[in-house]
């Protein structure tokens, strides 16, 4: 009853919101403009294009097209069919015995990402160019800093070893997908947009991540001071805010990239409803050309509560301390048959 | 027709300029942020702002002492201040005045900040570091150097905090030009400085932000909380417009400087 309850409100949401953006993205095969679209964002009282209030970027749609899929779009039909096949999925996981292990009530945690809304996408892939639909593939630097990186993470030991040892997400320092790029992760994919005179703040949920874009053609940051989540300058590019990020550093390693990846993301309100993001990637030590994606961001209801991650971290501290206690008694073991 | 073509080509060129002109200005930061007014009508709060005295360190009034951290010497000692209490001494309840001195007395281990917890109200807004106001009508965003911090301030919305958190539920609303912000929610974990002042979760501040000059803000908050005073008190000091060209806030991630002290102990030995 659950399941089902919950695919009705996710199929209703998806034919209710979509419209008119699907008929923008239909029209020129990645490349949409809100004029496409026959429609003009609301204005701030100095005059921005108005992009504030909440939004959700979740997605069912991978970053990289499927091998067995050769198209760029499906049809409606196919899409909704996918969400709700993919919807179910996440709801089963609900019920104790479905899968092998139960670890989270999905529903309960809000892990299931239709309950808080997935916009219809009608795309393959969220990268469109290149056209395949594919990251263009790695340079021999590209290649050698992947090994490189494996390396020295299997040189640091397993996960347990040490806090240091695991991902900047376990540790509450930056969500992998928090980015920027800012790319949906399994849940709490929301985004608050506040806009004033010569600034854009996107507050992200995940980890209480604010981002703070100033409109004022400042120039980045020296070359050698780099931030995780890098150095931001935007500006206006007709009614689209457009977010270049440079000074980033080697930790976060964005689908493999270098510290001297340049970002540059489009943020375009193509409905009441819907922002368009698009974000491309240069790193020529890592590919050989750019490369683009885009995603629908839709509108929601807010507010963003509070993400005290790392004050609340036991989950990090508990994963810790078991592997001690494993170790302490399989030394005992060890000790005790050696007796 | 010369004469109305070239009167009508004289106001076009006229509105262009005047365009280009406001454009350039609203994109610079300091037309932007130093108007006086925001669009509606209100002071322009816009801006980073810093505190700029010894109240991290403590919130009374203090001499000079050595810090808690000795091998530091010099460059860890406590800075003497005046405090930025009205009265000067905390209202402690007896019992609530002998937790403080065991949290002095246990400071390295007790005190969040050191372990890169969210500061809490009001010890967010004296922290050592710029802090950054991104004003809507709808919205008054204060964005924190410390830990990437947060309060999100409801302008239009008024509600009741929905769970108890670190940094508090802020309504706020225009009083005149005063930007006056009321906070509850808090979970009472949170200290006032580095000194062992603490509150418990039935804290309530009421802050006050009036801009005195385009580059001074006075900041007043009165502090109840009957669980650990006798009586309401208030503190009250500038706040300073950062005024470098470039000034921005820059990212102070401090998690991974307190994960040894955290998680240390957790590390894997190598066997014996």
């Amino acid at each position: 009853m659950r399941n089902r309850r919950v695919v009705v409100v996710m199929i209703l949401f998806a034919l209710t919101a979509s419209i008119a953006p699907v008929a923008a993205q239909e029209t020129a095969a990645g490349r949409v403009t809100a004029e496409a679209a026959g429609y003009r964002a609301p204005r701030t009282p100095d005059g921005q294009p108005d992009l504030q209030g909440y939004w959700t970027n979740s997605t069912y749609t991978p970053l990289q097209r499927p091998p067995d899929i050769t198209r760029e779009f499906f049809t409606r039909e196919e899409a909704l069919e996918i969400m709700k096949k993919a919807a179910a999925a996440e709801s089963e996981q609900t019920v104790p015995g479905t899968v092998a292990d139960v670890h989270y009530d999905f529903t309960q945690f809000g892990l299931d990402r239709n309950q808080g809304g997935v916009p219809l996408n009608l795309r393959t892939s969220l990268v469109f160019d290149p056209p395949d639909g594919r990251l263009p593939p790695l340079t021999a630097e590209g290649k050698r800093r992947a090994a490189e990186r494996a390396e020295t993470r299997r040189r640091m030991g397993a996960v347990t070893d040490a806090a240091q040892n695991q991902s900047l997400s376990v540790r509450c320092i930056l969500m992998d997908r928090a980015g920027p790029p800012m790319l949906p992760g399994a849940y709490n994919n929301y985004y608050q947009i506040i806009q004033t005179q010569g600034y854009v703040m996107i507050l992200v949920e995940m980890i209480h991540e604010p981002r703070i874009i100033p409109l004022d053609l400042r120039a980045h940051l020296p070359e050698h001071v780099r931030q995780l989540t890098g150095n931001s300058i935007g500006r206006w590019d007709g009614d689209t805010l457009v977010v270049e990020t440079t000074n980033f550093t080697d930790r976060t390693a964005f689908q493999g990239a270098s510290e001297q990846m340049r970002l540059v993301e489009r943020f375009t309100r193509v409905a009441g409803d819907r922002i368009l993001y698009q974000f491309t990637i240069d790193d020529p030590t890592t590919w050989a050309r750019p490369w683009s994606g885009e995603l629908p961001m839709m509108k929601t209801t807010g507010p963003i509560f509070e993400h005290a991650c790392h004050e609340g971290n036991y989950s990090l501290y508990n994963t810790l301390a078991g592997a001690r206690a494993d170790e302490k008694r399989a030394a005992e073991a060890v000790r005790k048959s050696s007796q | 027709m010369p004469a109305p073509l070239s009167r009508w080509v004289f106001v076009t060129v006229a509105t262009a300029a005047a365009l280009w002109l406001s454009t350039v200005g609203a994109s610079g930061q300091a037309a932007a942020v130093r108007s006086p007014r925001t669009p509606d009508g209100k002071p322009n709060l816009n801006g980073i702002w810093q505190a700029l005295n010894e109240a991290y360190w403590d919130i009374e009034p203090h001499a000079a002492s050595p810090g808690p951290v000795p091998v530091l010497g010099a460059a860890g000692a406590v800075p003497p201040g005046l405090g930025i209490i009205e009265g000067g001494r905390l209202p402690y309840q007896p019992p609530a005045a002998e937790q403080r001195r065991k949290n002095l007395e246990n400071r390295l281990a007790l005190d969040p900040e050191i372990r890169c917890y969210l500061p809490g109200v009001p010890r967010a807004m004296y922290m050592p570091y710029p802090f950054q106001i991104v004003q809507s009508p709808q919205f008054v965003m204060m964005v924190f150097t410390f830990a990437r911090a947060v309060r999100t301030l409801y302008m239009t919305d008024h509600t009741e905090a929905p769970a108890d958190s670190w940094m508090g539920w802020s309504n706020g609303r225009w009083d005149g030009d005063t930007l006056v912000v009321d906070t509850t929610g808090f979970n009472g974990k949170t200290w006032f400085d580095r000194s062992g002042n603490f509150s418990s979760d039935a804290l309530h501040v009421v802050e006050r932000f009036t801009m005195t000059d385009p580059d001074h803000l006075r900041y007043e908050a009165t502090i109840e909380d009957p669980k650990v005073f006798t009586r309401p008190w208030t503190i009250a000091m500038p706040l300073y417009r950062r005024l470098e060209p470039n000034a921005q806030l820059l990212d102070f991630r401090c998690v991974e400087f307190a994960e040894d002290l955290i998680y240390g102990h957790l590390r894997k030995q190598p066997a014996p």
